[in-house]
């Protein structure tokens, strides 16, 4: 894609580090305002060097807070970070208050730390893609880190964090009882576990829980040899080796935090650390990124093609009309959509002759 | 362009700030409730903020309307410390920025001359406000 006039204007002061003009960026990337994909566009060739850490976890975790002290010790070791924190917006009116901003306390007046807050504007799946294109922004500028925040709370966010070379999930000790462990979603999903406010009762429940739960993972291999499981007797060790022979698999950590007083923050820092090594070790990191961007580009061709049937439903009186006549019977939805796609069908057919 | 059409195209988004040694926050709880229910996006930055903190969070969020809540008579100080900075971000040009709380009226007109878009005082009807934002509000490209 080749870019013009104001968006190349925009790309040019981005790559120079003109914090405006990525804030302005991100606003159109957000708004999805013309030229914004050509934007994304140009910005891809410069994206690629930052560790992209995703945080989830449930509200009051301590997310914002622990983000807060993350962004401080890598600016105190010299790198620059990038922080988009996505907050749920009402279904009704589309209002939202982002309130994270307001625990980055560490981190006020220090521009290299560029925060921003992204609302769920109510679009299941154009989110992830909203926010996959934020963090192009952010890796484009030259952040060294980039942090993407959200709330667990369902699908949509698991998504998100989908997006991040490495997830961490927040729990907070007394969550529940280990019937939760249990339960699919976004404890599935996580490389590092942060077992938050660590001087907690029940603390320590709650991470032996979490320890149990990823020894119980299906690949439980590569986590007997590091030891931090505990002793662990020989036969099941017999065993493990059989089922699961990949001994360069990640073996989900957990760490403890208290992130009011930074305490667990710098062990939290290495165990990042160790899993951004071991993608780029094991060469995970282009499985990640590939697999990353084929969603992408289904999403995005998805997106586009439902746009151009909106396109042709239009042209054709709008979907209220069809409706209407499948209520009298007139015709019915298969054959509607029949019609509509059929157009669009022989168009593929005829690109995919030989 | 039509208030509905820029309410379709993009979302307004606000930063609601606490600037200087004023505790109180109620009056800024409120409004940023009330922006919320009329469909905005609410950024609150919290009490006790220096005015480049301000600054930052408006830049790096780039919000269309920066409404500061100033109870403690300081704004003659503060305000224009953050209308300096925006400038210097080339931020000001489109940012609307409203000023609420205690600011008498011999004030006022100094407010309005240094950019600021409007002066709300205690007990403005909260449509008011609300209208006044969907009709001032920058457009942008």
């Amino acid at each position: 894609m080749t870019v013009t006039g104001t968006e190349s204007a925009l790309v040019d002061d981005l790559l120079d580090g003109k914090h405006r003009a990525l804030a302005r960026v991100i606003t159109k990337i957000e708004n999805r305002s013309p030229g914004y994909r050509d934007i994304v566009s140009a910005l891809h060739t410069h994206t690629g060097t930052a560790d992209v850490i995703g945080i989830t976890g449930s509200p009051g975790a301590g997310k914002s807070t622990l983000v807060d002290k993350l962004a401080k010790t890598y600016r105190d070791r010299g790198e620059t970070v990038g922080v988009i924190a996505v907050d749920p917006s009402s279904p009704y009116t589309g209002g939202a208050v982002l309130g994270d901003r307001i625990r980055m306390a560490s981190n006020v007046g220090d521009m290299d730390v560029f925060f921003r807050s992204m609302s769920a504007r109510g679009t299941l799946g154009g989110l992830s893609t909203a926010t996959s294109d934020a963090v192009k922004a952010l890796d484009a500028f030259g952040k060294d880190k980039v942090i993407i925040e959200t709330v667990g709370a369902g699908q949509n966010e698991v998504d998100i964090v989908k997006t991040a070379d490495t997830v961490c999930v927040l729990v907070q000790p007394g969550s529940g009882d280990d019937v939760q462990m249990l339960k699919a979603g976004i404890l599935e999903i996580g490389d590092v576990f942060v077992v938050n406010k660590a001087d907690m009762d029940g603390a320590e429940r709650t991470v032996a829980e979490l320890e149990e739960m990823i020894h119980m993972r299906e690949n439980p291999a590569a986590g007997l040899n590091t030891g931090h499981h505990g002793p662990v007797d020989d036969e099941e060790m017999a065993r493990v080796a059989i089922d699961s022979p990949d001994e360069e698999a990640w073996d989900p950590r957990v760490v403890e935090t208290v992130a009011t007083d930074a305490t667990g923050v710098q062990e939290l820092i290495d165990t990042l650390g160790d899993h951004a090594a071991w993608l780029h070790e094991t060469g995970r990191i282009d499985d990640r990124a590939r697999t990353r961007y084929a969603e992408e580009i289904r999403q995005l061709v998805r997106a586009d093609t439902a746009g151009l049937l909106e396109e042709v439903i239009e042209a054709r009186g709008g979907i209220e009309a069809m409706a209407d006549d499948v209520l009298v019977k007139e015709t019915d939805p298969y054959t509607v959509a029949d019609e509509l796609v059929g157009p669009v069908r022989e168009c593929v057919d005829e690109e995919l002759e030989p | 362009m039509s208030t509905q059409e820029r309410e379709a195209g993009r979302q307004i988004r606000c930063l609601i700030a606490k600037v200087g040694l004023d505790g109180h926050d109620r009056g800024a709880h409120v409004i940023s409730r009330a922006f919320r229910d009329a469909g905005f996006e609410v950024i609150y930055s919290g009490l006790h903020r220096a005015p480049d903190e301000i600054v930052q969070a408006a830049v790096q969020e780039d919000v269309d309307v920066l409404g500061i809540s100033i109870l403690s008579g300081a704004h003659n100080t503060l305000v224009p410390k953050i209308v300096d900075g925006l400038k210097e971000y080339d931020a000001f040009e489109d940012t609307l920025i409203l000023v609420g709380g205690i600011i008498p009226d011999d004030d006022r007109e100094d407010m309005l001359e240094m950019g600021v878009g409007a002066v709300f005082g205690p007990g403005t009807p909260m449509e008011e406000t609300i209208e006044f934002v969907r009709e001032n509000v920058h457009d942008r490209e």
